[in-house]
């Protein structure tokens, strides 16, 4: 049976942190996703296509929330070990496109922590929101996450 | 967060949009993943740490997939034109699973002033076992297609 988690932590904000949308990294992303079309890693083509810069794909804003300096920090503070966890579910809702170049802003916060089987399964529901330099939003994202 | 397609119906629902067969996933695949998503966690590429968690291999990131189905709304409409993606991880990916996502269409919606294309997503192993399910917003202006 794993710990039970601190249902008191819902609702805990983290410190907002700034990311760098940086075009070296988002060819990385193409090819570890084997994405081959040149718009991801070309940026005279994602020029010649309207945009302003290498765009991101749908995903990619959940691996810059990860670039911060302790990813699993909610994972020490809720005392999980990262060998029980499984991604149940991610949802993203978009407002804007994000090119390289660009900063971020994002925001995490444990919206939720709840249980099913009696405790043998507890899920923790985190909610990011991540806005542009001059405060717009940028897109929200929501992961679901099964402790074993 | 989303909204399942709730209104109106068009006579193209359930048509597959796009698919997208990706080669298999190998070790080296999860490797590079872990790179460049900065998803450190070992549980995907050190086989040591998974056999301690009592896990008999390493497996592959859920996020991966789903990049695997961003790429194929990508074949279908610009970044710019996704509204919102959601999935659920229905099971684990293994080492060796060759991934085959497909999008069907699911009707119309209407959100904030614009008419959307309500997208089923779906991603399976070569066995036709589903992996994810989900879905997709997107307003397909004409691009790509």
């Amino acid at each position: 049976m794993p710990k039970i988690l601190d249902r008191s932590l819902i609702g805990k904000a983290f410190e907002p942190f700034d990311v760098m949308v940086e075009a070296g990294r988002l060819r990385l992303f193409a090819k570890a996703t084997g994405n081959d079309d040149p718009v991801f890693t070309d940026e005279a083509v994602a020029k010649s296509r309207g945009y302003r810069s290498i765009p991101a794909p749908p995903t990619y804003v959940f691996t810059l929330e990860m670039e911060r300096a302790d990813p699993f920090d909610y994972l020490d503070l809720l005392e999980i070990d990262p060998g029980t966890i499984l991604h149940g579910e991610q949802s993203f809702d978009y407002h804007q496109t994000v090119c390289a170049g660009d900063v971020l802003t994002f925001e995490n916060v444990i919206a939720d922590i709840y249980d099913k089987k009696n405790g043998a399964l507890q899920f923790l529901v985190l909610e990011t929101k991540v806005t542009d330099s001059q405060g717009a939003a940028v897109a929200e994202m929501r992961r679901s996450i099964v402790v074993r | 967060m989303m909204t399942q397609n709730s209104s109106t119906s068009s006579d193209a629902t359930g048509e597959i949009l796009a698919s997208l067969t990706k080669p298999p996933i190998s070790r080296h695949t999860l490797a590079l993943y872990c790179g460049a998503s900065y998803d450190h966690n070992p549980m995907h590429v050190d086989l040591d740490f998974a056999r301690e968690h009592g896990v008999d291999d390493v497996f592959a990131h859920g996020m991966l997939s789903m990049g695997y189905l961003g790429e194929l709304l990508c074949r279908i409409a610009g970044p710019e034109d996704i509204r919102s993606f959601s999935v659920r991880f229905s099971a684990i990916v293994p080492v060796g699973a060759e991934i085959t996502c497909t999008a069907r269409h699911a009707g119309l919606v209407e959100r904030q002033g614009e008419t959307l294309t309500a997208l089923d997503l779906l991603a399976v192993d070569a066995d036709g076992a589903t992996k994810l399910m989900g879905s997709a917003l997107i307003a397909i202006n004409g691009k790509n297609s």
